[in-house]
């Protein structure tokens, strides 16, 4: 089965951007697809080259960066949301593209189910 | 809202994909109040998007969400732009379907006189058959 | 349809509002994640709504949510627990899922 992802929060102020990993996660371990995720609101934030947690912390956009590309998943930026928080092509990590909303209604139509994460 | 509209669909390449054709069901649920979060606006924003795609879609309003159809709103001493004149115009990108659960109203002191665009007023039992006839919902 | 809270009952409406629509639906199930677990604990004031509504629809928790919250040996009878793993199968056996923000 195809599952398309939202993320809808930021890095670290929510665990909605924490769950949404796990989810996608077994889902591919589980024999599934993840062909797209997309991040909206302030889950372009997920999206920041800029991001350095300490240490001892999960690195929640390297972690994003190595699933997708193991797993060849294309992750989406949304470019309104996107500029409005000072996201763009020159602090946007690696892996990650900013592309437009219909991306996301796209995914909705390609896939087979889509799951929110937001707060 | 028109010029940035333009910029977010750029890049769909739409017409040569797999899915081109499908008709599925959308329904975007709106729960959250205008202003105090960016929510109820970048939801709007997706709303309008998704009309250029040619898919059966509806938007439900419950809870807070009910506040975003208020008549009435005034924005220009808070500095932000009042964004509830584009509901209206939903219908010109033939979004038609929007539904409001009862209950959210009457638990607000409010009614459907109320509400800035028509709407379908409906119980809870009614918003939750809707709900699960749809194939995506998306919630803000 | 699949139905995903997860917001404290203690902080907001959310649940209320999920269990006012959902909680009589057929064929519908809800899932408590993240802070929404809380409502899934034995003896918490809402344990007589999820009580009210495991007759008509299905409730589980997410495993790893309860336990990152010290709730493991609290959790009402009667609601399932699922991992992530679960949690996909859930989307995947239900028709659609919304996720009550």
């Amino acid at each position: 089965m195809k599952f398309a992802i939202m993320v809808n929060e930021g890095v670290y102020q929510h665990q909605s951007t924490d769950s949404a990993y796990q989810f996608a996660k077994a889902a591919i371990e589980k024999g599934h697809e993840v062909p797209r995720i997309f991040f909206y609101h302030d889950g372009v934030y997920n999206a920041s080259s800029l991001t350095e947690p300490p240490q001892d912390d999960r690195n929640i956009v390297s972690r994003w960066q190595k699933l997708a590309k193991e797993h060849n998943i294309d992750m989406v930026v949304c470019i309104a949301a996107a500029l409005r928080r000072g996201i763009k092509e020159s602090n946007l990590a690696e892996g990650f593209r900013i592309s437009g909303l219909g991306q996301l209604v796209e995914a909705g139509i390609q896939a087979d189910r889509l799951v929110v994460f937001g707060d | 809202m028109g010029a940035e509209m333009t910029e977010a669909t750029g890049g769909i390449d739409f017409e040569d994909e797999e899915a081109s054709g499908v008709v599925k069901k959308f329904m975007f649920v709106n729960r959250k109040a205008p202003y105090g979060t960016i929510y109820a606006l970048e939801a709007l924003e997706v709303v309008l998007i998704s009309a250029a795609f040619d898919q059966d879609v509806s938007l439900a309003f419950l809870d807070d969400g009910v506040y975003q159809i208020i008549k009435g709103q005034h924005t220009k001493a808070i500095d932000v732009k009042n964004f509830s004149p584009t509901y209206r115009a939903l219908e010109g990108y033939d979004i038609e379907k929007l539904y409001v659960e009862k209950e959210s109203l009457d638990q607000r002191g409010l009614t459907e006189d109320d509400l800035l665009v028509d709407v379908q007023v409906m119980s809870s039992a009614e918003m939750a058959k809707m709900m699960s006839e749809q194939d995506i919902v998306i919630s803000f | 349809m699949l139905h995903i809270v997860n917001k404290s009952p203690f902080e907001n409406q959310t649940l209320d509002s999920c269990l006012r629509v959902a909680g009589n639906a057929e064929g519908a199930a809800i899932l408590l994640t993240e802070d929404a677990v809380f409502a899934a604990s034995k003896g918490n004031s809402n344990e007589s709504k999820i009580k009210a509504v495991m007759g008509k629809v299905k409730v589980y928790a997410l495993w790893p949510d309860v336990e990152a919250r010290g709730m493991q040996d609290r959790v009402i009878e009667g609601i399932k627990m699922v991992d992530y793993g679960g949690f996909v199968d859930l989307v995947a056996e239900h028709s659609n899922c919304q996720s009550w923000l």
